[in-house]
């Protein structure tokens, strides 16, 4: 990517051209997914940001304009209000919806995770043609649309469902179990969808690991379960940490889950945000509901990272 | 590449214990066949290796050395077969019961554990107390003179120093027996030598019995008290390594060890104490001071040395054992010197000389027409 405009009448650059035209490389390269991401992240967070502090009011966009002119002064005064953040803190209903959605995205990464860590293990170490299979198998579902499957789950969970006919006609139970509406159900839908991000980072630590460091386990005296603890688990380590934030992450702001699959008393942050912004209209508050949610994630974002650099 | 720098053997005569016939074998490998699929890595291999041996098992790739290897660790379970280490049939155990321990190819270090962890891991898997462990690591990495590094990540470290703490990590538990899959070979060759001596210094301070596979028949030769040769899953001799060299059985060991030529001929006379043998490519009878045992007119190859041949400008006294040809190719090589002479038949002829002098005034060069001769003792008969 060397890109020296200026012409030089030797046929070499001099030290101080090639640097310059090096460092010009750089950026460009830099550039464009930071242009990327300014466009696309970090303008649309500024204006939500910025609708978030203000206040709702019946209007075309409704919310308060940030600048006010006073049309007998030539200043504008600036209208800036923390209300809608006050008003979070206050309620005990969203301080409740941010937890409830932790937990759920908490405990659903774990089981993604409990069920994510045998398949990717089992991939890695099944034969080249096998593994080609296997791996296609995971990413399959993607060809269908994520909506669409949702939509198959509630067919086969609803009370005279799939799920609860084979239950009847084996006899396990007498009355169909009550299964959507429930968190079970988001559980399920959750640990479901999120599976493959779950496998696939699993999978390519698993994958490029040296098999002898399991046989020096053994060699030394460790047995094949406790080789793997303390040298498989340990390496897998950045594929845990990876996969755990590509379903964690993305789960406590899910919205359609738990509209279609929980019950009326499934409390979760995406839900809430959705009510305020097209049930009740306040955009600033949902606006700061978002931005709150930003901040919460960040910390786990942060403690996993710093857990990633240790690794190796 | 020669290997006229094979080392004298240092080891003691009472500890020869593979030459008394009545040792007893600490390690036995008894008919030991072992199948993948339809391939046969390991066919019927039975094989003794005595205590306080280094026993080398040296072949090329796909040889069986390797699966040879991985079923003394426990890594392989045999087709069948048995394997008896120390009076105990081993063939069954797993591989953490076994008192054996190894050093892999890659040296497989955990690349999460320091130094410390990952030689004191054998030592915590056998339940020491931590005081015990922290001791007996620090003595090993002394040994190994790394004490000063114990702290490091592997990535921290070269790759000699990556081998010393695989070989100390190994060495830890004091296994009955020690593998050791081409512990040198990722070495650079300086490093490669320095290490043999090292590895050789260890295994007899320890009086552990080692067995190594490598491909590099130098490696083999400086290493090992004994060498078995490997080849498609046979080990075709076990010797050792100057009976090797200078006494092959066959043309596989003949031609893997070392530089060799061979030449096709019918035995013509054999009795007790001498034999000759007339080849196509020789005009001369070769001329042997000991009886071959075979049926006359038997087709057989002898085998003649490079360095073993000397090349003169004058025709040689006897009339056995010599021939004439003219030089295609001279490789100074600073201590000695090879010559490639075309045979008057057609046939090349290698040929070492050490360069005695620093001018010899007269020196060989491209298109002499020289002379061959050697030694009667000095060719080797093989019928196989």
């Amino acid at each position: 990517m060397m890109t020296t405009s200026a012409p030089s009448d030797s046929s070499r650059p001099s030290l101080f051209q090639r640097f310059k035209s090096r460092r010009l490389g750089r950026w460009l390269v830099i550039m464009v997914p930071m242009l990327w991401l300014a466009a696309f992240f970090f303008i649309p967070f500024l204006v939500v940001f910025k609708i978030s502090l203000s206040e709702a009011m019946i209007a075309i966009p409704p919310y308060s304009p940030l600048f006010e002119w006073d049309p007998d002064s030539a200043f504008a005064t600036l209208k800036v209000t923390f209300g809608n953040y006050l008003f979070l803190f206050e309620s005990r209903f969203y301080l409740d919806a941010y937890l409830s959605s932790l937990r759920i995205a908490a405990i659903s990464t774990f089981f993604t995770l409990i069920i994510g860590f045998p398949i990717a293990y089992l991939i890695a170490r099944s034969g080249p043609t096998m593994r080609t299979v296997l791996l296609s198998l995971v990413i399959l579902p993607f060809w269908t649309s994520f909506l669409l499957r949702v939509y198959a789950w509630m067919a086969l969970l609803k009370k005279n469902g799939l799920v609860n006919e084979v239950l009847m006609s084996i006899g396990l139970i007498d009355q169909p179990l009550q299964i959507l509406q429930t968190d079970f159900a988001v559980y399920l839908g959750i640990v479901y969808t999120y599976l493959p991000f779950m496998i696939l980072p699993l999978y390519t630590t698993l994958e490029k690991m040296d098999l002898s460091l399991i046989e020096a386990a053994q060699d030394l005296g460790a047995k094949p379960w406790r080789a793997f603890c303390l040298v498989t688990l340990p390496l897998a380590k950045p594929g845990i940490i990876a996969g755990c934030m590509l379903v964690f992450i993305p789960a406590v702001g899910e919205y359609v889950i738990p509209a279609l699959l929980g019950g009326s008393d499934t409390l979760m942050i995406g839900r809430v945000l959705w009510d305020e912004f097209f049930l009740n209209r306040d955009w600033p508050l949902a606006s700061a509901v978002a931005i709150v949610m930003l901040i919460v994630l960040v910390g786990p974002i942060m403690f996993m990272r710093n857990g990633n650099k240790e690794g190796l | 590449m020669s290997v006229s720098s094979v080392m004298p053997q240092t080891t003691s005569h009472e500890k020869l214990n593979w030459r008394q016939n009545d040792a007893e074998p600490f390690v036995r490998i008894e008919q030991i066949n072992k199948q993948f699929g339809d391939f046969t890595a390991v066919n019927n291999v039975s094989l003794d290796i005595y205590k306080n041996e280094l026993f080398c098992l040296l072949g090329g790739s796909g040889s069986g050395k390797s699966t040879l290897l991985r079923m003394l660790a426990g890594f392989e379970a045999p087709t069948s077969g048995r394997i008896i280490i120390d009076g105990v049939d081993m063939s069954n155990t797993p591989p953490w019961e076994r008192p054996v321990n190894m050093m892999f190819q890659s040296y497989a270090l955990f690349p999460h554990l320091s130094v410390e962890a990952n030689v004191g891991f054998g030592l915590k898997r056998e339940g020491l107390p931590s005081g015990e462990v922290q001791k007996r690591v620090a003595d090993m990495l002394d040994m190994v003179q790394l004490g000063h590094l114990a702290r490091r990540k592997p990535h921290m470290l070269s790759g000699g120093q990556r081998q010393r703490v695989a070989l100390a990590r190994s060495l830890v538990k004091q296994p009955k027996l020690l593998l050791l899959d081409e512990p040198l070979g990722a070495l650079d060759k300086k490093l490669r030598e320095e290490t043999q001596f090292e590895l050789m210094r260890i295994q007899e301070e320890l009086g552990i019995t080692f067995v190594v596979v490598t491909h590099d028949q130098e490696e083999a030769m400086t290493l090992a008290t004994r060498i078995g040769v490997m080849n498609n899953g046979v080990i075709v001799q076990t010797a050792e390594p100057h009976d090797m060299y200078e006494y092959p059985n066959n043309r596989f060991v003949a031609e893997f060890i070392g530089n060799v030529n061979l030449f096709e001929g019918t035995v013509v006379t054999d009795e007790r104490d001498s034999a000759t043998v007339h080849c196509s490519d020789l005009q001369e009878m070769v001329y042997l001071d000991h009886g071959v045992s075979c049926a006359p007119n038997q087709s057989v190859s002898v085998a003649i040395r490079p360095e073993k041949i000397r090349i003169t400008r004058d025709a040689p006294d006897s009339p056995h054992n010599r021939s004439e040809g003219v030089i295609t190719d001279v490789a100074y090589m600073g201590s000695q010197s090879i010559y490639k002479v075309r045979l008057l038949s057609g046939k090349e002829v290698r040929v070492t000389q050490p360069n005695v002098y620093r001018d010899s005034g007269d020196r060989l060069t491209w298109d002499d027409h020289v002379y061959l001769s050697w030694e009667p003792e000095s060719s080797v008969v093989l019928t196989s």
